[in-house]
């Protein structure tokens, strides 16, 4: 067997699996998502029906605030981690990455149990203050489910960038007379931004796109994903839920695709 | 002075950080052996509400190893030939089929099956099979095998061994078992665990793919997040740290410091 | 072990993306002889090395003869080539026994007699010790051993030899030359040698192929390649030398300094002239055929080379005994044997 046939062979399964359980079903998605009542007009629905773009809205909105709101811990906790030595340092690395691969579903439940009806958080308010602080199914439950996930993963990212910061520049930024603030905010950030785009898109991405912990907290908002599942088992709107499908993956996908060519390959992320 | 204080407060900050994290999971193991979560620990701990788990769910912890380790046979007998195609490739081929297939990362779950319902939904005994799921799994776990071995590719210089070993007059298929396989080890390991883990918490695309006869452990979860008792959910809980914890620990050590290829389905 | 004649013929390449590696190249080399192909980064003396290998195919029209045979279509597996890289590819997943051993093992030889062959290379190459090592546990010297014993373990028709010694410090690569020369002359097989050093070359070379952007700008021996450059691509290339241009006119070659004579007197007309550093003396003044003045000098140990001016259209080179005083300013004259001279084709380059 000539060297060409044999990377032919080599790639032949892939292209059968990825073509028979991938290309084909996605372009499949795709045709269906036009084939409704509306035709090609499901696409623009997703932005000119009332009820889909207020959910498209609140989906944006949750994930942009994870986002900030997971790079804002990451980057305090990462860049403490990652510049001092101290016992047990190595256990508190270990707890803030544990979680990293815990599916939604579980984080969802997680979520119960600390602000649930019989949650730690109501337990300690009911015995403070006397009322019972409930919030695991509303959009502040999901938005704690949603940092949690996210929390671990961008950690990692911006230590690894932070131990690779050249600690020249920050010695040479110091000896021209920079205080601390000042070289955190012309040195050390600037130098640690794409790390944090590429890590921010990859939160962003998988907020959007998180579906698990949505459904066990059974929230009384919609997110796209819960709209989606919705529409495709209880209204059987195939047409509809393939349309919002491919919407949301265009979008996970662009934010994505942009922050790799920002950040490398850093990118790996999942609805 | 002060900068003992700024660290203080870092260490806190990042002390409650930890503590957001592993307090519900903790909790949660706690609940899962606690006779009466409501009445607290004084109720006493027992493994009554693991052995109902085992009753009710045993099914699905099986399928779930059954699945991971079925996908895990898929995506090494796939993967590894096509990292090594893809890297003697190297053109823009190669690099447009590398981008199809992570495609799967950055697309939502849901839409993944979705796609895969409406295609294949017809196919009445293989859609109520774990085949169906099993599908689903290798679509999305398999980039994460290639891009590991392709990671180990990009940094040994395999195109010279590759060359060094056809000159002493091994074949293709001989190179492949002798030279590549077993030095892309590592590579083959850390995306051995990640398919692993990924499958058995696989929850989006499982969850739509699954019939009441295929459950998996975290559709189970879903399922007695919903209908069970506290207790009975945390126990289920905790079988599943127990199966996905040891997974994760290895992930870390293996990885070390540098952040991994991982990534997971919310 | 009686090497094999290799025939190299017409053999060019494109490649994909349409740039034109390698010119159609004919050469023909001996039983057991060492070529070496010496040239600078991008001249296609790795291409033809591949192409010899059989990891690259040659363009169309292009042949490669093993002894007569045919090999052009013959897969690299099946060409009975050892090969040495510059990285030495030693495979990580063996230690080295395993390692010189594998192109035994692909050929069935059984474990007694491979025993046995292991032993005589890890000998031959003075490597004893190190059979149960691993790989990465080498100096840069005990792993460019290790991939020439693979290489010639399984009595390859050809050596093929990629810049093998690049990767090594100046001294061990000095003394590894030395071993490396001994060894291929004790064994008799027929090596292609690539480099882009030319000291390498020609302690290495019976014949050196000098090659140029994809071409064969000279083949010869060490001493032709050295002292009768046949371009001046080559006399640049291989040593230092003096470029001069001037008028050969009655039997001498005419310079604003003054004239030196040639050794054959028939050519009139402007040429360029090739004269090493080496070849020209330092003399007094006085009575001199060649006049100029000591620009700069520097000593360098073994030697002192001065820059002359005034002598040529450009400072002349000249290589001065280290014993010798001279200093900047110093009137002098120069002299030539005039068989040192040697005129080149009047191209530009």
């Amino acid at each position: 067997m000539t060297k060409r046939a044999f990377v032919q062979l080599c790639l032949l399964p892939l292209a059968v699996v990825v073509t028979a359980f991938f290309v084909i079903p996605m372009a499949r998605l795709v045709l269906i998502g036009a084939s409704g009542s509306q035709g090609i007009g499901a696409y623009a629905a997703i932005l000119l029906e009332p009820r889909y773009r207020e959910t498209l809205l609140n989906t944006i909105i949750l994930a942009a605030a994870t986002t900030v709101a997971t790079l804002l811990v990451a980057t305090i906790s990462g860049l403490f981690l990652q510049r001092h030595r101290f016992p047990s340092r190595a256990l508190l690395v270990a707890m803030l990455t544990l979680p990293l691969a815990f599916p939604g579903v579980v984080v969802g439940f997680l979520i119960i149990l600390l602000a649930g009806r019989q949650g730690l958080i109501g337990e300690i308010t009911s015995a403070l203050f006397g009322t019972k602080e409930v919030f695991a199914y509303s959009i502040e439950g999901l938005f704690l489910g949603y940092l949690y996930f996210s929390i671990p993963r961008v950690i990692l990212t911006i230590m690894a960038a932070a131990e690779k910061l050249d600690m020249s520049l920050e010695e040479a930024a110091r000896a021209l007379g920079a205080g601390p603030w000042a070289v955190h905010r012309d040195i050390i950030l600037p130098a640690l931004m794409p790390a944090l785009i590429a890590s921010g898109a990859i939160a962003f991405a998988t907020a959007m796109g998180a579906f698990g912990t949505a459904f066990t907290l059974a929230t009384d908002i919609d997110v796209l994903p819960m709209l989606i599942y919705t529409e495709f088992t209880l209204s059987a709107n195939v047409a509809t839920a393939a349309a919002l499908s491919i919407g949301l993956g265009l979008v996970t996908w662009a934010i994505l695709a942009l922050a790799r060519s920002y950040g490398g390959n850093a990118a790996a992320a999942s609805g | 002075m002060r900068e003992r204080a700024i660290f203080a407060a870092q260490l806190l900050f990042t002390l409650l950080v930890a503590g957001f994290l592993i307090i519900p999971a903790l909790l949660s193991i706690l609940a899962g052996v606690t006779a009466n979560y409501f009445r607290g620990i004084r109720s006493g701990l027992t493994l009554q509400w693991v052995l109902q788990v085992w009753q009710l769910y045993d099914d699905t912890i099986f399928r779930s190893l059954l699945i991971a380790i079925s996908a895990l046979a898929v995506t090494l007998l796939v993967g590894i030939p096509a990292a090594y195609g893809l890297h003697l490739r190297g053109d823009r081929l190669s690099r447009a089929v590398e981008e199809i297939i992570t495609l799967p990362l950055a697309i939502p779950g849901l839409a993944i099956a979705l796609a895969l319902l409406l295609t294949y939904g017809g196919f009445g005994s293989f859609r109520g099979s774990w085949l169906f799921i099993l599908a689903g799994h290798v679509v999305f776990t398999l980039p994460f095998m290639v891009r590991s071995v392709m990671a180990v590719f990009a940094t040994t210089d395999i195109r010279s061994l590759d060359e060094t070993a056809s000159s002493l007059g091994a074949s293709p298929w001989r190179r492949f078992l002798d030279v590549i396989v077993p030095n892309v080890r590592p590579g083959i390991l850390a995306g051995s665990l990640a398919v692993v883990t990924l499958s058995l918490g696989e929850f989006n695309l499982t969850w739509m793919l699954s019939t009441p006869l295929t459950k998996t452990l975290p559709v189970g979860l879903a399922d007695s997040y919903a209908s069970m008792r506290l207790e009975v959910a945390s126990a289920y809980t905790l079988v599943f740290f127990v199966m996905i914890i040891p997974l994760l620990v290895a992930m870390q050590i293996f990885s070390g410091s540098r952040s991994g290829p991982m990534g997971a389905r919310r | 072990m009686t090497g094999v004649a290799l025939r190299i013929e017409t053999c060019g390449k494109t490649f994909a993306d349409a740039t034109r590696a390698l010119e159609p190249v004919t050469l023909t080399i001996a039983p057991g002889e060492t070529v070496v192909l010496l040239g600078p980064s991008g001249c296609g003396k790795t291409t033809l090395l591949r192409i010899i290998a059989g990891l690259e195919t040659p363009d169309r029209g292009g042949r490669i003869v093993f002894n007569d045979k045919d090999v052009t279509h013959v897969p690299i597996e099946r060409r009975n080539v050892g090969m040495v890289f510059q990285s030495y590819a030693l495979f990580p997943n063996m230690n080295v026994a395993e390692n010189i051993g594998y192109g035994l093992k692909i050929r069935s030889v059984n474990a007694s007699e491979r025993k046995k062959r292991i032993a005589e290379l890890i000998a031959l190459t003075g490597i004893e010790g190190l059979e149960h090592r691993r790989v990465d546990q080498l100096s840069g010297g005990q792993r460019q051993r290790v991939a020439l014993a693979r290489a010639v373990a399984v009595q390859p028709s050809v050596l093929l030899l990629d810049e093998p010694l690049t990767a090594l410090d100046a001294a061990l690569r000095e003394k590894l030359r030395g071993e490396l020369d001994r060894l291929l002359r004790a064994l008799g097989i027929t090596t292609i040698y690539v480099t882009h050093d030319q000291s390498e070359a020609m302690a290495l070379g019976d014949r050196i192929v000098v090659m140029r952007k994809g071409a064969i700008a000279q083949v010869g021996t060490p001493r032709d390649i050295y002292f009768a450059p046949e371009n001046r691509f080559v006399a640049e290339f291989v040593g230092a030398a003096n470029i001069i241009e001037a008028v050969c006119e009655g039997g001498a070659l005419v310079l604003p300094g003054g004239a030196l004579p040639l050794a054959n007197g028939t050519l009139d007309g402007p040429a360029f002239a090739m004269i090493r550093p080496e070849a020209i003396k330092l003399v007094a003044a006085g009575g001199a055929r060649l006049h100029g003045r000591v620009d700069s000098v520097s000593f360098v140990g073994d030697r002192q080379r001065a820059s002359v001016g005034g002598a040529a259209g450009k400072p002349i080179l000249v290589d001065v005994p280290n014993t010798m005083a001279v200093s900047v300013g110093d009137k002098i004259g120069l002299s030539v044997e005039p068989g040192a001279i040697r005129l080149l084709p009047g191209d530009p380059t």
